[in-house]
């Protein structure tokens, strides 16, 4: 064996270096760290997978025959018209953005507030159990919320509002309030634990009250990582498919009030595409409206990262 | 001279007790202080239940209105006319298929890759890049996975609508759930134990195999866990990739799907019934929503019980 080393080494010892670095093991390894590899790119992979795949079925009507313009500025969303089938998506982003908004305006006081007090205002005991809580409530599944949309709220904003009709954008926001707060609870009290101890003793050590910590201190603080618990809520929102479909009704149009029915873009993939014949306009419209809502997510978690990586930079953690 | 010592030591004792009373007194400023302190905790504390309160309202109402129908006869008899009478046996034998295909299928790539992130990958903009595309793929929605699976799975590679196709696309869906649990676990094994491993000669897979994963197992048993009922609760992915709306099957017999068949699934029979079919008595849906909510919040409460089980047995 050639070890390259002038000093004559110890024949006992050389053959310990041997069976170290030429085990019949070795092959082994390097197969195992290969296949670790593979499995560690796996993610990206599957990421570009999601793209291509949705991209090929839709790329076709993307590229000939469709109005780009049109679709994404007219109201007209009219599929499966016998004459003069017209795909006008505003309306559905319209919808998409009318819920969003309604459920971040709910969720962000209720969510970062929750935050606040779990990571600052609780004794141990008592975090634990909300954390707990909060837990479970993120793992009720989708269409368990759009049942509830449909069987409980339905009948309530009905009574009491005293609308026509139950599945609205109200009903959908506050449901999906509910659905994106435990992303929002759980991101930003991680943000406000990533704030080191120093700060608070700090400021305490200044004679700042407890609360006096939090708005001065801890706020500024964890601005960008409470920033992105707010984006990643917001797209949980957006991509929300079973939740919306059940409990904002399903008429596609413009809403002028919380009360009206809308329809969202995710929405509308799930309850068209398994009457859309395979390779039909009407398909690849639903893959294009895919592409759409991935691009619009990648989008926005690119900005969470590029937000919550921004504080290790700078406040050097 | 004793009695003046002592006279002496009675005035420091009064002196040190007057200003202790200047010192820890409130002032009207902190006072106030104290006020706003209290405001902001109780409003606090009131945004924290209200969003606490919904979910103990939720389960409750729900159990409630199923009470009629609840019983095993309901989880193990078929869906009947219809889908208007009847249990949940085939849509529920359809979610374990798709829960333990997907698993089988989840577990080893999400491991790994963890094990990759966590060991391996270097500090640089690559690694940086495959975690980006761990946080994008948790933030697709369910949705484009949809159509993600039905455009690879179903038509690419020829599978059909079948179980198979729509455990991919659920694997698929809920690996970040694994790899960000597993690498929590990783990264929680100290440094020492590697190095001290690392010195006796151990290779780097050695040691991840003998020390790292073993000391690490409750972190990764508890994000299977969670990808299991992630993975039971979906709806959107499997829709057009697998699940289908009524199947007739064999009662008790675990072994009666096929995987290249099409299977029912809790959450899409529960969107059916609830949905689709028209006059559905009004507890039949209660009940199907409340087995998979009680199959759900069930596997994760064992998540969390073998968590903190876990923690408490911690040595280090």
């Amino acid at each position: 064996m050639e070890t390259g080393t002038k000093k004559p080494i110890d024949p006992k010892q050389q053959g310990r270096i041997y069976e170290l670095t030429h085990s019949p093991g070795q092959f082994a390894e390097s197969v195992i760290e290969w296949i670790i590899r593979i499995c560690g790119i796996s993610a990206i992979v599957f990421v570009f997978g999601i793209f291509f795949f949705v991209f090929r079925e839709g790329a076709a009507f993307l590229f000939g025959g469709l109005d780009l313009v049109q679709f994404l500025t007219s109201t007209e969303w009219y599929p499966s018209s016998v004459s003069n089938q017209r795909y006008g998506v505003l309306a559905l982003i319209v919808g998409t953005i009318s819920v969003t908004i309604l459920a971040m305006v709910i969720a962000v006081p209720f969510g970062l507030g929750a935050a606040i007090f779990v990571s600052e205002f609780c004794g141990p005991k008592l975090k634990e159990v909300f954390k707990v809580v909060i837990e479970l409530l993120a793992a009720i599944p989708s269409v368990v919320w759009g049942f509830i949309g449909l069987q409980v709220m339905n009948p309530l904003i009905i009574k009491y509002l005293d609308a026509p009709i139950g599945l609205s954008v109200l009903n959908g926001g506050c449901i999906l309030a509910l659905m994106s707060v435990p992303i929002i609870v759980s991101i930003g009290e991680d943000a406000l634990k990533a704030v080191p101890d120093s700060y608070r003793e700090a400021a305490e050590a200044l004679g700042a009250s407890h609360w006096q910590v939090v708005y001065r201190v801890l706020l500024p603080a964890a601005k960008n990582g409470l920033l992105a618990a707010v984006l990643l809520g917001t797209g949980r929102a957006i991509g929300e498919t079973m939740a919306v479909l059940m409990a904002t009704g399903h008429s596609v149009n413009i809403p002028t009030s919380l009360l009206d029915s809308v329809r969202t873009l995710t929405a509308t993939i799930a309850a068209e595409l398994g009457e859309a014949p395979v390779g039909s306009d009407h398909y690849q419209v639903l893959f294009i409206i895919g592409i759409l809502l991935f691009t619009i997510t990648f989008i926005v978690n690119l900005t969470a990262d590029l937000v919550i990586k921004g504080i290790s930079t700078e406040n050097d953690l | 001279m004793e009695a003046n010592r002592q006279i002496l030591e009675a005035e420091l004792e009064r002196e040190i007790f007057t200003h202790s009373q200047t010192l820890f007194t409130q002032t009207a400023k902190s006072r106030q202080e104290q006020w706003i302190e209290n405001l902001v905790k109780t409003t606090l504390l009131i945004l924290t239940l209200l969003i606490i309160f919904p979910l103990i309202l939720i389960v409750g109402f729900l159990f409630y209105k199923s009470l009629p129908i609840l019983s095993f006869e309901f989880l193990f008899s078929n869906p009947i006319r219809g889908m208007r009478a009847g249990g949940v046996w085939a849509p529920f034998l359809g979610t374990i298929y798709l829960v333990v295909v997907s698993l089988l299928v989840a577990t080893p790539i999400g491991v790994l890759a963890a094990v990759y992130l966590n060991e391996y990958a270097r500090n640089n903009w690559a690694t940086r890049i495959t975690n980006l595309a761990v946080v994008n793929l948790a933030g697709v929605p369910s949705i484009v996975h949809a159509l993600f699976g039905l455009g690879a799975f179903v038509l690419f590679a020829r599978m059909g609508r079948s179980i198979l196709a729509a455990s991919l696309t659920l694997a698929i869906m809920t690996l970040p759930v694994i790899i960000a649990s597993t690498k929590e676990a990783l990264g929680a094994v100290p440094m020492a134990f590697r190095e001290a491993c690392w010195n006796v000669g151990a290779s780097r897979w050695q040691t991840i195999r003998q020390i790292v994963l073993p000391n690490s197992t409750s972190g990764i048993l508890t994000g299977i866990i969670l990808q299991v009922s992630r993975a039971a609760g979906e709806t959107a992915p499997i829709m057009f990739t697998g699940a289908i709306f009524f199947k007739a099957l064999d009662e008790g017999n675990i072994f009666a799907y096929n995987i290249f068949d099409q299977c029912m699934a809790l959450s899409m029979h529960l969107f059916t019934i609830s949905t689709q079919v028209p006059d559905v008595p009004e507890a039949l849906p209660y009940g199907t929503a409340v087995v998979l909510l009680g199959a759900v919040l069930l596997i994760n409460a064992v998540a969390i019980l073998f968590r903190v089980y876990f923690r408490s047995r911690k040595k280090w």
